[in-house]
């Protein structure tokens, strides 16, 4: 139970199945709307250029899909092999969007993608147009019932624990459905997925245009890529999950941590827009404050108090030593199930149930703390400020950047004359900014949740299996391993799709005469 | 009648079947491209040959392996302790199923991407492995859950799993891995025949007609083994309280040689189920030898779900006893969610699972039709 070092590697797997898998999805998520919408332009149009267009960039969609998948595969069962506690724990609540996800979602992606690819000629263009959408939304109602589980971890709501069956049960699902950071989530989620294929696209096209290759469809692509990277940045920056860190403590203490913000400051707060935040002085030095723009973000308004991480931390001891009641009472009615008193103690404590549960890191019986560690739990509630601080930045960073390409790009399109080269090289350049906000955004959300795993009901470290060390070495250096190789040869392909050009993808229409209809070309 | 369907002990029997129903989903759609991925050395020696096996399964074996997906995403939201000590318990068995199975959609991808035969080798082996190895381990995993295996619970509902990965891999519970890789092969062999043309559907009629009379053999030798109570036997002995709270240390189960037939001695019905588990297969040999392609493979889908049925209906009302502590075993009615989630997933399976069925069929029907050397020769590069 207290075995930290099986905690760590439980949670480096964690991440790096996650991270990886996390590569594929964001392009995945934008790219299926890209050559749907590239479709039907086709359908309105009927010319061919467009269907050529789709279906080059359904070829690398499909390289990259492949791997999505395969790395998905891992995340539905990890939770099961690595994190049993939590499983039995959580599972009544975050188990059920799981679940909706593949009845809803997944089943629609997946069973369509095959007829994306083999079934070019069997359907009509007004028909595989349906089906490419089919796809499309599949893929994002995925990210939809993912996010709502995601962010029940992040803000549990609509859910109680059950003394009867010593975990947490759902008490209002359609609460857990319309979860505002949940929602948040998504959009923001999503809409980085978008600009992940628009930068995509975007820098493909720019590469093709820098060569003077394939300019018609690379033309086209570069202008829908850039109006659709627009639309995306823009609904990512606006719409950043920043609105949801008001609602609980835990969200609370993540927003302060972020922006390195010790004291609680009078309204509206100040930006820290740089600074070296120091976790032992517990204080941010070097600091340059831009006035008022934090207290407008957090919390859309002037005269709302943005907490700050002591006040979080005094809280959280309130709220442990009312969840050391919970946790008293909760012992006497697993010796008798009859206490009526007990319950009555319980239900008035249960929601500080799991901040007693903190104290576990310390000793067995949480009745037993001392003082001074139930104030190092209060402070265990603090994530490390450092990374999540220049973190959070450098995300925005490569927002910021991503939408002034974007909307360089886009004006370039509208005027007359040919777009500069080094716009072109820009746009080359930027292709990795996406991946890199992408996996920095995601680290900024799981790590700034620690030490929860569900923040406030279960710390991360109680929610482990009671596995071995070797177990977890041996899984991680296989996962490793294949995951690292399948990137290389992954990578390999894209590159020569991408060399290759539009031909790859061409080759079926000059066999279409002739093509047996029983035998369907994939790409 | 939706008052009934919601009262809680109604809804664990309906997970419990739809359970049954995921698994049998998962092994008759999945289960077939496993069989084809399994058979692929044996019945497509040239590339071009390769090329009609693989392209038989290419287009559906995405979404047949949802089901898998799903099973699991399933069992995490109606069985959550049934999630969490099997697939802790199962590690490193889980772990090698995982790797078998991230190889399969990439090598479907990737082996046609270049044509050097060195590296589709390379594939034709992934896919190979990552097919078989599955089957195989599955038939393990169901083996070792009607022998019981060593685990209990904390007093805080902890689970703690006490064996080891060879601790699974015990003679037994080989034997029945050995019934899920012939059961699935012979299934792979029907789709095989079925879609596929020349040599690839000779080889494979073959094949099928043999593995299927195999299956029928070892599932009734299987039940002979569960009849001596070779392969486990637990019972409850505590009065069943079935819209009790989900806490499985309050009941007493006892290990019983016989208890896995006691189902069948209460309600003598229910020997339909293992007895076309039997039939069924050799329905299919028969079907193989005769030609008669569709119904071959109507018959291989039969001996499978009934096979899986058996399974059911023999542990019923437990869903995995433990060996240790048998007392600790997870039974229908204390390893099951909350009422509501019960609820709240039906009536989300109940609106889905028809839209699913529905266009599942529509794709198969535009897909309708035999795939033959010819027409994958002049799709080229286009083709898997």
């Amino acid at each position: 139970m207290s075995d930290f070092l099986l905690v760590d590697l439980s949670r480096l797997q964690f991440a790096l199945t996650a991270l990886y898998h996390f590569l594929f999805v964001p392009l995945t998520l934008g790219l299926s709307i890209l050559i749907a919408m590239m479709e039907t332009v086709y359908v309105m149009t009927r010319r061919t250029i467009w269907r050529d267009m789709t279906k080059f960039w359904g070829v690398l969609f499909g390289i990259n899909f492949a791997l999505g998948v395969a790395t998905g595969i891992t995340m539905e069962f990890q939770f099961g092999m690595n994190w049993a506690y939590y499983s039995h724990y959580v599972g009544d609540v975050f188990g059920a969007p799981l679940a909706i996800e593949g009845l809803m979602a997944f089943f629609l992606e997946a069973t369509f993608v095959g007829l994306f690819f083999f079934g070019w000629d069997r359907l009509s263009p007004r028909a595989h147009m349906i089906v490419t959408w089919l796809m499309a939304l599949g893929t994002n109602f995925s990210a939809l019932w993912i996010l709502i589980a995601n962010g029940w971890m992040q803000n549990p709501v609509g859910s109680a624990f059950n003394p009867d069956t010593l975990r947490m049960e759902v008490t209002d699902f359609v609460a857990v459905i319309f979860n505002p950071v949940a929602q948040a989530k998504f959009v923001h989620t999503v809409s980085a997925g978008y600009v992940c294929a628009a930068t995509f696209v975007l820098g493909v096209s720019a590469w093709y245009l820098l060569r003077g290759r394939h300019v018609e469809l690379a033309k086209r692509s570069f202008v829908i890529a850039s109006a659709f990277g627009v639309a995306s940045a823009l609904s990512v920056i606006v719409l950043g999950d920043e609105s949801g860190y008001a609602l609980t403590d835990n969200q609370k203490m993540k927003l302060a941590a972020i922006e390195a913000m010790w004291e609680t400051e009078p309204a509206p707060a100040s930006f820290t827009a740089f600074g070296i935040p120091s976790q032992s002085d517990r204080q941010t030095h070097y600091a340059i404050h831009i006035p008022w723009v934090m207290g407008i973000i957090g919390t859309r308004s002037f005269d709302k108090q943005i907490a700050g991480i002591d006040e979080l931390v005094a809280h959280a001891e309130a709220r442990i030593r009312n969840g050391i009641v919970a946790y008293d009472a909760l012992e006497k009615i697993k010796a008798d199930r009859n206490d009526t008193a007990a319950r009555a103690v319980f239900d008035a404590s249960s929601k500080d149930l799991g901040h007693a549960l903190l104290l576990k890191r310390y000793l067995p019986d949480p009745r037993q703390a001392s003082e001074q560690q139930i104030k190092d739990a209060a402070w265990s509630t603090v994530p490390y400020v450092p990374l999540l601080f220049f973190g959070f930045r450098l995300m925005v960073a490569c927002g910021f950047a991503l939408l002034a390409l974007f909307a360089v790009s886009l004006w370039h399109t509208t005027r007359e004359t040919e777009a500069p080269r080094w716009l072109f090289r820009a746009a080359l350049i930027a292709m990795p900014l996406p991946w890199i906000a992408i996996e920095v955004g995601w680290f900024v959300a799981e790590f700034g949740r620690q030490p929860w795993i569900i923040d406030g009901v279960l710390p991360t470290f109680l929610a482990t299996s009671e596995l071995g060390v070797s177990d977890l070495l041996l899984t991680i250096a296989g996962f490793t391993l294949v995951y690292g190789v399948l990137a290389v040869i992954e990578v390999r392909l894209m590159l020569a799709a991408i060399r290759k050009g539009p031909e790859i993808a061409k080759v079926i229409d000059d066999l279409r005469p002739n093509a047996d209809p029983a035998m369907q070309p994939a790409e | 009648m939706i008052e009934f369907l919601f009262d809680y002990e109604t809804l664990r029997v309906i997970w419990w079947i739809l359970l049954g129903v995921l698994l049998i989903g998962f092994a008759a759609t999945d289960g077939f491209d496993m069989g084809v991925g399994a058979l692929l050395p044996f019945v497509a020696k040239t590339d071009a040959e390769r090329r009609v096996a693989i392209n038989t399964i290419g287009p559906v074996w995405e979404g047949n392996q949802v089901w898998f997906i799903l099973g699991g995403g399933a069992i995490f939201a109606a069985w959550p302790a049934l999630y969490a000590m099997s697939f802790s318990g199962f590690y490193l068995a889980m772990f090698l199923v995982l790797l078998a199975l991230i190889m399969r959609p990439v090598a479907f991808k990737y082996r046609s991407k270049r044509p050097d035969p060195a590296w589709r080798t390379r594939w034709d082996w992934a896919l190979f492995v990552g097919s078989a190895v599955p089957a195989l381990i599955f038939g393990v995993a169901v083996g070792n859950t009607l022998k019981g295996v060593p685990f209990h619970f904390t007093p805080d509902l902890r689970p703690i799993y006490e064996g080891s990965l060879f601790g699974l891999l015990n003679p037994l519970a080989l034997y029945c891995g050995l019934v899920s890789l012939a059961m699935l092969v012979t299934h792979g062999a029907a789709w095989l025949t079925f879609k596929a043309e020349g040599s690839v559907a000779d080889r494979a009629r073959a094949v099928g007609a043999r593995s299927a009379i195999v299956t029928a053999v070892l599932f009734a030798g299987g039940s002979v083994l569960v009849s001596l109570g070779l392969l486990g036997g637990y019972r409850v002995t505590s009065p069943i309280v079935w819209d009790g709270p989900s806490n499985p240390l309050v009941k007493t189960v006892v290990a019983d040689g016989g208890a896995w037939l006691a189902n069948f001695h209460a309600h003598p019905l229910l020997w339909i189920v293992p007895g076309l588990g039997v039939a069924a297969p050799l329905l299919a040999a028969a079907g193989f030898q005769a030609r008669l392609e569709g119904w071959t493979f109507i018959a291989s889908k039969l001996g499978v779900a009934m096979i899986i049925a058996t399974v059911g209906l023999a542990m019923f009302p437990i869903l995995l006893p433990s060996s240790s502590n048998p007392g600790h075993s997870l039974a229908v009615f204390d390893a099951s969610s909350s009422r509501a989630t019960l609820r709240n997933m039906l009536i989300a399976t109940a609106i889905f699972m028809p839209l699913i069925l529905a266009y599942t069929a529509w794709v198969y029907s535009v897909l309708w039709g035999k795939v033959g050397e010819k027409s994958i020769e002049k799709a080229g590069s286009s083709a898997y």
